[in-house]
């Protein structure tokens, strides 16, 4: 009986022999989690992947990321401009002198006009180039970007509404796509999602709607260090993680994004390496801070800081999360040197929560909005029910508003006082953030001025000493003193236990032995460009 | 027969309206925002309500609705907000991809179901019998994602013999009669088709065992009729059920594909639906359900049609 089942199953393989093509050296293929292939229009969507496969490897920004280093943290670098800085006298005005001899991948020029027409594609919603999909995209990128204009063929001139030193990192999620492929395909964004067009190392080749995306080489790519190794990228979108893994392992594809923790074991064993870094990752609980709340104390912020068992939760998550310590992890140049340490000290915490006056007759009520899943969301179920255990455990009534990724995306549009948060009941959310740039790590979530719909300080945190450290780094220009700046942004909102901060990700993938030369940067986004297949 | 198969067609009519209305309010009973999911979560709200407005979602819902059965009576569906591309050219691809699998897991499922029902009723041995309905059984109570996953390790992971995701080669646009396309539709082909051959199992034994009991066998025996003539007979009879039966799985198996098209990253309604669900994509949600709605009514029509013509008492009903 298993003989015969064994003669069906070798059966089974001579027909499936022709399923599995031989692949041409060179060619890397990649189990993406997102369930379509992202935008490809030129600022794309579902998140960092989408920029991570859909936006640095077509497309360049004016500044770039180094992404070549895995020991420090990935920071900005001349891209499609040379150089940049703000005007003597006029710190709103900034001038970006642009790299010449570019080319895209039409073979059109890229200059300053075309910087113009991208610009207008996204914030000027009267020009004919317009796309709502890709302003969405990017508009909330950008937020201080009021004005632009060439100044000359290779020079542009840039506004921002107030100071903001640290514009050149918001301009390194705009990417520019060729205005000639957008004549061609009939001007009609739709068209040129499917045949894109832009200035990036990687050209595509062809898409294919929730299929696959195909790059190739581009031979003529400005930056000679970064000419793609490889002849081809295939990008296939599978969002279940057991198919992710399957396909690795059955060798339809050499690299997955994402790998579930309990799948990591298998894959070691199937001989896949599994490679992680830290990158700017943040998993907290953001309080309210709204009168009335029990968070207002700092003593209950810290005893919530100190009950997170962390070390316990990385290994339930199979050693794939670092422990928190702040919204930057030790080691950034923005982390400072904050005096309370966050760790796991329950007995801390109970005393602290005593000295609050709680006590077992009066447990301080937590209630957190969190997701089922999400992008960036780890695995909230059992990190949650985690965590509640650990807070349970010194004192906090912890109890949880638990909704859908995008409900949850939603309820976090309006801030702790809005209607759906003050009808669930919620003092605190759950939502991973990415802490890439200084604007988004500490700026939008910490900063008065940014409470939603503006920004992500759901809890409405109004602290005149933090907003006037946080406008100090927006408005030093020099690079030291902004660093010195953000440590002290950092230090202070550690010592004030402003969040809970529980876990960094740590960014895992895995891929085949085949895949050679990858450096896993600390970033969201990863250089393709220096890979081969062995 | 023309004059029922009309009346059954206008019938459909107020049924395709409730269907519409029903689509269109669950699609927007949903918590969520569908512009939240295409922006990124610290979009500023004049960039989402340019969104709204560029969508329509700011109007009432009575207007969004009529509005959007205006188009949909046009064959339009409108432009999926998270690709913004047609909606109907995205569901009728996706759909020919779903039609592809479930034409082959019905036809596994069904030939496999009246096989093994009609021996379970006819057996003799108590053994068949049990190993029929022990299979059924198998059938109705498997998870058939959990299955699909099971198959995956086994054939693709384990023997690697079969390609675990995917409609084809990946140099290949859309689906061929090769044996490349092939050997990526058996493991989905066997995942899909283990409920409904439960369920039909179960019903072609029971209807037939029933069938058999009937006086009007007796007679045929005693007239002399051979076992081959009457067991004719008893199929003729037990049609009717058992096409019912199989009308029913065969739509659940095309609206009900999401979980196996999705683990085997197979383009089709299923995994477009996952998808939309995900990015809030309203227009393709509802045209997609719309679409799978249809087709189930017309299905339910055609055996209703063929259960008319196999047995005439119906009509006469």
């Amino acid at each position: 009986m298993f003989k015969r089942f064994r003669i069906a199953a070798m059966g089974l393989g001579l027909v499936a022999a022709s399923a599995m093509p031989a692949f041409a050296q060179g060619t890397l293929r990649i189990g993406m989690t997102a369930a379509d292939i992202p935008q490809t229009t030129g600022q794309p969507d579902q998140g960092f992947e989408g920029y991570r496969f859909a936006g640095y490897t077509i497309y360049d920004a004016l500044v770039n990321w180094d992404l070549s280093k895995a020991d420090t943290i990935a920071d900005i670098k001349p891209g499609l401009a040379t150089e940049w800085s703000a005007v003597e006298g006029e710190p709103t005005k900034w001038i970006f002198k642009l790299r010449q001899g570019v080319k895209f991948h039409d073979g059109t020029d890229f200059d300053a006009d075309v910087v113009v027409w991208n610009i207008d594609k996204i914030l000027n919603d009267k020009s004919p180039q317009f796309d709502p999909k890709q302003a969405a995209q990017a508009r909330g990128r950008v937020p201080t970007l009021v004005g632009w204009k060439a100044v000359d063929k290779y020079t542009v001139e840039l506004t921002t509404r107030v100071v903001n030193s640290l514009f050149p990192y918001d301009m390194s999620y705009i990417f520019y796509s060729s205005p000639t492929n957008w004549e061609k395909q009939g001007k009609d964004w739709v068209k040129v999602a499917l045949q894109p067009v832009g200035t990036g190392p990687f050209k595509v080749d062809r898409v294919v709607p929730r299929e696959r995306m195909e790059l190739s080489r581009f031979d003529g790519y400005w930056d000679k260090a970064r000419v793609p190794k490889l002849d081809k990228v295939l990008l296939f979108p599978m969002p279940e993680a057991a198919t992710r893994t399957a396909a690795l392992l059955a060798g339809q594809v050499d690299w997955i994004e994402v790998p579930a923790p309990d799948a990591i074991p298998r894959l070691k064993q199937g001989g896949m390496a599994i490679v992680t870094n830290k990158y700017p990752h943040n998993w907290a609980y953001q309080p309210s801070m709204v009168e009335g709340s029990p968070w207002t104390d700092i003593r209950v912020r810290k005893a919530a800081n100190l009950a997170v068992d962390r070390a316990g939760l990385t290994k339930l998550l199979g050693g794939m999360m670092m422990e928190g310590k702040g919204a930057v992890y030790p080691g950034h140049p923005w982390f400072g040197s904050p005096s309370f340490d966050i760790k796991y000290d329950p007995a801390e915490a109970k005393k602290l929560l005593a000295e609050a006056g709680y006590g077992p007759n009066k447990k301080p009520k937590i209630k957190i909005a969190i997701s089922t899943s999400g992008s960036g969301q780890m695995l909230p179920l059992p990190m949650n029910e985690y965590v509640q255990e650990n807070l349970n455990a010194v004192g906090f009534d912890t109890s949880f508003e638990v909704m859908e990724w995008n409900a949850l995306v939603t309820f976090g549009f309006q801030p702790v006082t809005g209607e759906a948060s003050t009808k669930a009941g919620t003092n605190g959310i759950n939502i991973s953030r990415a802490t890439v740039d200084p604007y988004s790590a500490f700026m939008r979530l910490y900063h008065s001025d940014f409470v939603p719909p503006r920004g992500a300080n759901w809890g409405l945190l109004k602290d005149p000493k933090l907003d006037e450290l946080i406008n100090k780094a927006h408005t030093s220009f020099d690079r030291a003193a902004q660093t010195k700046a953000l440590a002290d942004v950092h230090t202070y909102i550690v010592d004030q236990a402003y969040w809970v901060w529980i876990a960094y990700d740590l960014n895992p993938r895995a891929m085949s032995p085949k895949v050679q030369g990858f450096v896993q940067a600390q970033s969201w986004f990863q250089d393709l460009t220096p890979i081969t297949m062995k | 027969m023309l004059l029922y198969a009309l009346r059954r067609l206008i019938y459909l009519v107020p049924v395709a309206f409730g269907v519409s209305l029903l689509v269109f309010g669950l699609v927007h009973l949903a918590p969520g925002d569908p512009i939240s999911a295409i922006v990124p979560p610290d979009a500023p709200k004049e960039v989402i309500d340019k969104l709204k407005e560029y969508y329509g979602f700011d109007k009432p819902l009575p207007v969004q609705y009529f509005r959007w059965l205006a188009v949909t009576l046009t064959g339009d569906f409108g432009t999926s907000i998270g690709t913004g591309r047609s909606v109907a050219s995205e569901v009728s691809s996706a759909f020919g991809n779903t039609i592809i699998l479930a034409i082959a897991a019905t036809t596994l499922a069904f030939t496999l179901a009246v096989i093994l029902g009609t021996a379970a009723a006819y057996a003799k041995s108590r053994i068949v019998d049990r190993l029929v309905t022990l299979i059924s059984l198998i059938g109705v109570s498997v998870p058939h994602f959990w299955l699909a996953i099971v198959l995956v390790i086994i054939f693709a992971v384990e023997w690697g013999v079969l390609p675990p995701m995917g409609m084809g080669p990946e140099n290949s646009t859309g689906w061929r009669l090769d044996r490349a396309h092939l050997a990526h539709m058996v493991l989905p082909t066997i995942a899909l088709s283990v409920i409904p051959l439960g369920v039909v199992t179960r019903t072609v034994r029971s209807t037939i065992k029933e069938t058999l009991s009937m006086e009007f066998v007796t007679a045929l025996q005693a007239k002399g009729l051979s076992d081959r003539q009457i067991l004719f007979h008893v199929l003729k009879n037990a049609a009717p059920t058992c096409l019912a039966v199989m009308g029913l799985q065969a739509g659940n198996l095309i609206g009900g594909s999401i979980l196996i098209e999705t683990v085997f990253a197979w383009p089709g309604t299923g995994f477009l639906l996952n998808s939309a669900i995900f990015r809030r994509d309203l227009p393709i949600l509802q045209g997609t359900t719309l679409v799978l709605a249809g087709f189930f009514m017309l299905l339910n029509l055609t055996v209703d049609v063929i259960q008319t013509m196999v047995d005439p008492r119906i009509k006469r009903g």
